[in-house]
């Protein structure tokens, strides 16, 4: 393997080849002169490993709820739920295996070809961003997704969000939600409405066996009853896009990624009160009588307000997609703002959007575009503060400064 | 009144090879060199040619913008060779010491009654001006300033090196003599900092402003204590002098003459018995590095802390402002999934699979490997976590690197010296060379503005 990379180096494969090397080796690097001679240990790729752990447990969990949604759609919810006997089977985790790991395979494969062949053109090192981006991006999208329309999202997605902007830290979109928006725009009526967040249920549809695939939200938005409880929302054991279902795992891997340090615990602590907060004043409006129940946001507004965190993809968003160092704000106090407003405004497009009741990715992509304007002020604050204390900079004069009047005052 | 600071930001990396608190005296050296890269930008004009025969304290060449500032020898005996590199610049000058030194003698200096002019005078003529750097730009001072005030640190964080306490005992005199003679350079203070608990000679001396540091590294750095001090703004000057040099320029005061005796401090896992040694600016290093003993071949001798130092090689000199030498081993080897299994032998600011924060006080055996490869800016937040200066560190590299002048200026790239970003370097995730960009910074605004 050492000799092969020795061969290839400075020919034009060499990234390419390169990536495959440093995926079994750390390198062998040395620090060079001028520099410090002892690193730290971290480097980009556990950086990206960490945040994949904290998703395998996402990924093995939706798994199991792609069949576990899927059948109990077609049979009706069990009645005295077990986790073992209903949830951890063969036959859910299977559904999974067919439906839910070629979202993942597809992912990766035509990703980090895409990255392979820029990496390759361009001539530098292949980078790590993919490794997350792809993980994402299958538990965001709804399960019965077609896998063409997927490639043809992520080679968008990785090309546009991505390598225009010059690649691995240089994006201004975060790559995953710029594949899910482009699914979302450019299939809307398959992307949307109550048919794709259960496998089946859009090969069924109009046939005798037509079962429903609403998510809780798509219920809320329509003013419907639903069957929910707080728990399986919590826990996850509801129809949504493959990932997202389980705050509760979302919550573990957010305390993990804040305790090894590699998420910022800013922006999902102020996005979780942005959302709280929003929530709030949307109760509030429907306590004090401001609308009525006829009204089309009643079912979204008088939802009680903590329960935002456990439907839908907010809790995933915050903990995996507002973190994002690229595309988030990098100020400390500008995280602070960035993550508020990301909770703030999910919560406000989810319960205002009429087409399609969720507004996470929007709200975060929205947020993506304004980081750099709210790091701006907060530098600008430094800055100033600088200004501020140079009115009372002592600038002494130069020695040669009095020579050079002296031989003025001579010549005059 | 003296005004304390406590550092909360920065992270101490502790390392194996700490040297002990004892001296022994180093074998004479047959070669002595001075290192021009040591004095960044300046442009040296030799005095000299090739076989003169120079005395201690002798002047060898000068600064082709001060032709006052004379750059002095080591040693006396011949000037043996003038190690020239493109275009024909002076790389090394190498000097074959004489059995028998003798010394420049400068005669004796009443600097309590001299003047300011007069101070500068003897000091640039005798040598010692170049003991004396100025921020911006970290750069040997221009005589021609007038600094707003002058810092010392007294103070080592940095990983292995020298605990000025023990390396300064016995040396008040001289370190008084360059306080006094250096306080009448600045119509402001001289700021002198010491550890928080230390016995340090310093803290007895009179027409200083004593300052007790305390806190993680890089607390003892002088640029994070000019930050928390009196920090500088676009116009200000401030010299910093490092004390193990306040030494050599307190005996030219008192004495006239340039005695480059300097205590040493050997450190790293690689060398066997870690300690002090007495030796002189310039020496070869192997004089005393082979006299500890060192552990295997495949070890690198770093001029300074493994932080700032410069690489050396095993046969190279010591550095004209170093008061350290490190020697740990190269990590020139392939680790097999290094970069996802558990790490519990190295440094890291993370705890992502890496668990030095379980054990703070273990002193870790680290090599030259990088740990990884260069990338891209990615992850944020992480630099502030250890860079207690009141500076986005992030924004201010991305500045230097795109060469925005105004950026630079308004980022406060007056205020550092590459060494300030050696631990952000340390942890970066990307692998980026801070003190080069700023290094690189500091040299443009220089040019442009300077």
């Amino acid at each position: 393997m050492h000799e092969l990379k020795m061969k290839y180096q400075g020919k034009k494969m060499a990234p390419a080849f390169n990536a495959f090397h440093t995926f079994l080796y750390s390198p062998n690097d040395t620090t060079h002169a001028g520099g410090t001679h002892v690193k730290g240990a971290d480097d980009l790729k556990r950086t990206m490993n960490t945040v994949i752990m904290a998703l395998v447990p996402i990924l093995l969990f939706s798994m199991f709820n792609a069949g576990y949604q899927h059948f109990s759609a077609i049979n009706g919810f069990p009645e005295n739920f077990s986790v073992m006997e209903h949830f951890l089977t063969w036959d859910n985790f299977w559904i999974g295996i067919v439906k839910v790991l070629p979202l993942v395979v597809i992912s990766y494969g035509i990703g980090l070809v895409v990255e392979f062949i820029f990496a390759v053109i361009k001539g530098h090192e292949v980078e790590e961003g993919y490794l997350v981006t792809g993980m994402l991006v299958p538990l965001i999208v709804p399960v019965d997704t077609p896998l063409w329309m997927l490639a043809v999202a992520v080679v968008f997605g990785v090309v546009i969000g991505k390598e225009v902007f010059g690649g691995t830290g240089m994006n201004i979109l975060n790559p995953a939600l710029t594949i899910r928006a482009f699914l979302f725009f450019a299939y809307p009526t398959w992307m949307s409405g109550d048919k794709v967040w259960v496998h089946g249920a859009v090969d069924l549809a109009g046939g005798p066996d037509a079962i429903s695939g609403e998510t809780v939200l798509g219920f809320l938005a329509q003013n419907k009853e639903f069957q929910y409880s707080v728990s399986d929302m919590f826990f996850g054991f509801i129809p949504g896009s493959v990932g997202e279902t389980s705050a509760f795992l979302c919550l573990l891997g957010g305390l993990f990624l804040i305790f090894s340090k590699i998420a910022s615990w800013r922006i999902m602590v102020s996005a979780v009160i942005g959302s709280l907060v929003m929530g709030l004043i949307f109760n509030q409006v429907v306590d004090l009588g401001w609308i009525g129940e006829t009204s089309k946001f009643y079912g979204l507004m008088s939802f009680d307000f903590w329960k935002h965190l456990i439907v839908g993809g907010l809790a995933f968003g915050i903990v995996y997609m507002a973190t994002d160092p690229v595309t988030g704000a990098q100020t400390n106090r500008g995280k602070w703002i960035y993550g508020f407003l990301i909770g703030f405004i999910s919560v406000m497009i989810r319960v205002f959007n009429p087409a399609y009741p969720e507004g996470v990715f929007l709200a975060i992509l929205l947020m993506n575009v304004f980081a750099p304007t709210i790091d701006h002020y907060v530098v600008r604050g430094n800055v100033n503060r600088r200004m501020k204390r140079l009115k009372n900079a002592v600038i002494l004069p130069k020695d040669s400064d009095s020579k050079a009047e002296e031989l003025k005052a001579e010549t005059v | 009144m003296s005004k304390d600071i406590r550092i909360k930001k920065g992270l101490n990396i502790n390392l194996v090879g700490a040297a002990e608190h004892t001296i022994s005296k180093a074998v004479l050296s047959n070669v002595y060199a001075l290192n021009l890269n040591d004095f960044h930008g300046i442009t040296p004009k030799m005095l000299l040619k090739e076989g003169a025969e120079v005395k201690a304290g002798e002047a060898l060449f000068y600064n082709k913008n001060n032709e006052d500032m004379h750059f002095v020898s080591p040693v006396s005996g011949e000037l043996i060779e003038i190690e020239r590199g493109a275009r024909r610049r002076i790389l090394t000058l190498k000097i074959l010491a004489d059995k028998e030194q003798t010394y420049v003698d400068h005669g004796s200096f009443d600097f309590g009654k001299a003047s300011s002019t007069e101070i500068k005078a003897f000091l640039l003529k005798g040598g010692c001006w170049p003991f004396i750097k100025q921020r911006p730009y970290d750069i040997v001072a221009n005589p021609d300033a007038t600094p707003k005030a002058i810092f010392v640190s007294g103070y080592a964080t940095a990983p292995l090196a020298a605990d000025p306490d023990f390396a300064l005992q016995g040396k008040e005199q001289e370190l008084q003599a360059a306080l006094t003679a250096l306080g009448k350079l600045t119509p402001g203070k001289v700021h002198v900092s010491i550890g928080k608990s230390s016995n340090s000679v310093l803290a007895g001396l009179s027409g200083i402003e004593v300052h007790k540091v305390s806190g993680p590294h890089p607390a003892g750095l002088v640029g994070t204590q000019i930050n928390k001090i009196d920090p500088i703004n676009k116009g200000e000057v401030v010299w910093t002098v490092s004390p193990q040099d306040l030494v050599i320029m307190g005996e030219l005061l008192l004495t006239g003459k340039f005695n480059a005796e300097r205590i040493v401090a050997l450190a790293g896992s690689s060398v066997k018995a870690p300690k002090y040694y007495k030796t002189k600016i310039g020496t070869e290093i192997a004089t005393f590095l082979y006299a500890s003993g060192v552990n295997g071949e495949n070890f690198r001798v770093i001029n300074g802390d493994v932080l700032t130092g410069a690489k050396s090689s095993q046969d190279g000199y010591l550095g004209f402002y170093n008061n350290t030498v490190t020697a740990i081993p190269e990590g020139d080897d392939y680790e097999l999934f290094g970069w996802n299994k558990p790490i519990f032998n190295k440094v890291s600011s993370t705890r992502a699979l890496t668990f030095s924060w379980l054990q703070p006080k273990k002193k870790y055996d680290l090599t030259t490997n990088t740990n990884g490869e260069h990338r891209a800016f990615v992850v944020t937040g992480q630099y502030e976590a250890v860079f207690p200066m009141d500076i986005f560190p992030m924004q201010l590299l991305k500045a230097c690197m795109v060469k925005d002048l105004d950026e630079m200026e308004q980022l406060g790239l007056y205020e550092v010296a590459p060494e300030d970003f050696s631990l952000t370097e340390f942890i970066c995730i990307s692998k980026q060379p801070h003190q080069q960009i700023i290094r690189e910074g500091l040299d443009l605004l220089y040019q442009e503005i300077g």
